[in-house]
């Protein structure tokens, strides 16, 4: 029995090192390649900083939406119950499983001028494709899982009780979920936004298919990096590693911040 | 002892990755040929992959096809292939340069038309090709760094001088893309589903076997010969390949009266024999 613990201590040693070395190396060899001055060079150079500033925008545009949008579906799956209810939990979940190609060739014969809503939107004079309006679309649609997902855990976690008791006080329901339910379950919504962000930031398949690919209205960091490995690695390096560092930044505030990680605290009853 | 029991499906796991790692080693009888190919000439390709594979020493062909300046990307990285043809010289030569590449010879030759989408929104504004100079038309090309986007614009340069579309022309056009495509054929698919008003892409592109299906959504507008591009594709071996004699046996092929046969059913015109 003593020597099957061992083994196991030593199997769980050895694979957090390999899986830590794994998911660190690839972030090393990209600093590796990379200089202080050629970064600085790379910043000052305006179609980056264009990139930059278009992958911020829609990315936090992208996120706020789908915070807005995405919250009451996260409470409905987190405290309904009603006919359907898997199905409808699935199709959320199914932008996850799409490859992003697949989703951007879907929001084109959906959205796109010739698609399903073409001719509605087409009435009332707008064409979406090729547009930043396109970019926000796509990262919304893969962002929209992660954030309903993390959020409606995180309302699930919440002891109904709450409601409740702010329900017999007199408060409406859409009250008591305001100032009782979000408050408490924050840590789940801050993650799920954070991931949804993460992932919209990194947004790049359903972006080149469904929006195109021109610098300041949809050339995001991600389509920058693919058009500039093949024309100069070093700059395609620099612009990665841009984007790691704010992407690092980001989530590291998120994990810090007043709502970062108190799961656990949660847990602990505090 | 559950950990002990568990055991098996660990071994398993491990023997799989141990397995994956394991390098290729050179199998007689298995010999395979990678060919990189340009968008552009993936049905011909196709084609002349299956024709090599039958006529041949059975030798079964993998093509990998992509836009040139890609493919070029990934062999000078280090990608493993035998054989590289591509749309332009430029491609081939970064791959020269950088010493992956033997000889490139001459494959085929090609040129580029205007493609509209088939909408009537489209057919009352587009009808010469001046118009693409129209304000807020919906133009796709390939990228600048793409052969099919450099020729595009060089095309474009010509017309300028072209009389009666003025020396601004080309700027002007320009000033309608929309999208900096990947490859040639993500310009083609763009206009057939009508999310692009025009593009510019290959003759090849909407010529030849299956030009019915390629034409479906989409109207042709030549551009006069004289203001025309004359995109050449070239072919060569790797360097250091594992087996030379296929991938000369089939640039041979490709060169040869059967390639050059396939090639020509697809829309591509011959390449000069004569230097």
């Amino acid at each position: 029995m003593k020597g099957a613990a061992l083994a196991v201590r030593i199997f769980a040693g050895l694979a957090v090192g390999l899986v830590t070395a794994f998911l660190v190396l690839p972030v090393v060899a990209l600093l590796l390649r990379v200089s202080p001055r050629g970064l600085l060079a790379e910043l000052a150079d305006p179609e980056v900083r264009e990139a930059l500033r278009l992958s911020l925008a829609t990315s936090f545009a992208a996120t706020a939406l789908v915070v807005l949008l995405g919250l009451p579906l996260a409470w409905l799956l987190a405290s309904a119950r009603f006919p359907g209810k898997r199905i409808l939990e699935v199709l959320v979940a199914l932008p996850m499983v799409l490859p992003p190609t697949v989703a951007g060739l879907a929001l084109l014969l959906a959205f796109g001028r010739a698609g399903l809503l073409g001719g509605a939107f087409s009435a009332l004079g707008i064409s979406i494709p090729f547009t930043t309006a396109a970019v926000v679309l796509a990262q919304m649609f893969v962002a929209l899982p992660f954030f309903v997902g993390a959020a409606a855990a995180g309302i699930r976690g919440v002891s109904p009780l709450f409601g409740e008791v702010a329900a017999t006080l007199g408060a409406p329901r859409w009250y008591a979920f305001l100032k009782v339910i979000v408050p408490l379950g924050l840590p789940g919504l801050v993650a799920g936004a954070a991931m949804g962000w993460a992932r919209a930031l990194g947004e790049f398949g359903a972006t080149i298919i469904f929006a195109g690919n021109l610098a300041g209205v949809t050339r995001t960091m991600p389509l920058a990096v693919y058009v500039r490995f093949e024309t100069d690695l070093e700059s395609a390096v620099a612009l990665s590693v841009t984007l790691l560092a704010v992407s690092f930044g980001v989530l590291l505030a998120v994990r810090t911040g007043p709502f970062g990680a108190p799961s656990d605290a949660v847990r602990a009853g505090r | 002892m559950f950990p002990i029991r568990r055991s098996p499906g660990l071994c398993v796991l491990l023997l799989a990755l141990a397995a994956g790692c394991r390098p290729e080693a050179p199998r007689p009888g298995e010999r395979s040929l990678t060919v990189f190919a340009a968008a552009s000439l993936a049905e011909p390709f196709g084609e002349m992959a299956t024709a090599f594979e039958r006529s041949g020493g059975g030798i079964p062909v993998r093509l990998n096809v992509a836009g040139s300046q890609q493919l070029a990307a990934q062999i000078v990285r280090g990608a493993v292939a035998d054989v590289f043809a591509a749309a332009d010289r430029d491609a081939m030569k970064f791959t020269a340069d950088r010493g992956r590449v033997l000889e490139p010879a001459v494959l085929a030759r090609n040129r580029l038309v205007v493609v509209a989408a088939a909408r009537p929104d489209v057919d009352a504004v587009l009808v010469s090709l001046l118009n693409l100079a129209t304000p807020g038309l919906k133009l796709v090309l390939a990228a600048p760094e793409v052969p099919a986007g450099r020729y595009a614009r060089q095309a474009l340069r010509n017309l300028s001088r072209a009389p009666g579309y003025g020396a601004e022309y080309a700027d002007r056009v320009l000033e309608n893309v929309v999208s900096d495509e990947v490859d040639v054929r993500a310009v083609l698919t763009k206009v057939k589903l009508g999310e692009a008003d025009a593009g510019i892409v290959y003759a090849s592109d909407v010529a030849g076997d299956g030009a019915a299906a390629q034409l479906a959504g989409v109207r042709v507008i030549e551009i006069p010969e004289a203001y025309d591009v004359e995109a050449e594709y070239v072919i060569a071996q790797l360097r250091s390949v594992d087996d030379s004699a296929a991938a000369a046996a089939f640039i041979g092929f490709a060169l040869g009266p059967a390639g050059q046969a396939i090639l020509e059913r697809h829309g591509f015109l011959r390449r000069r024999t004569t230097p």
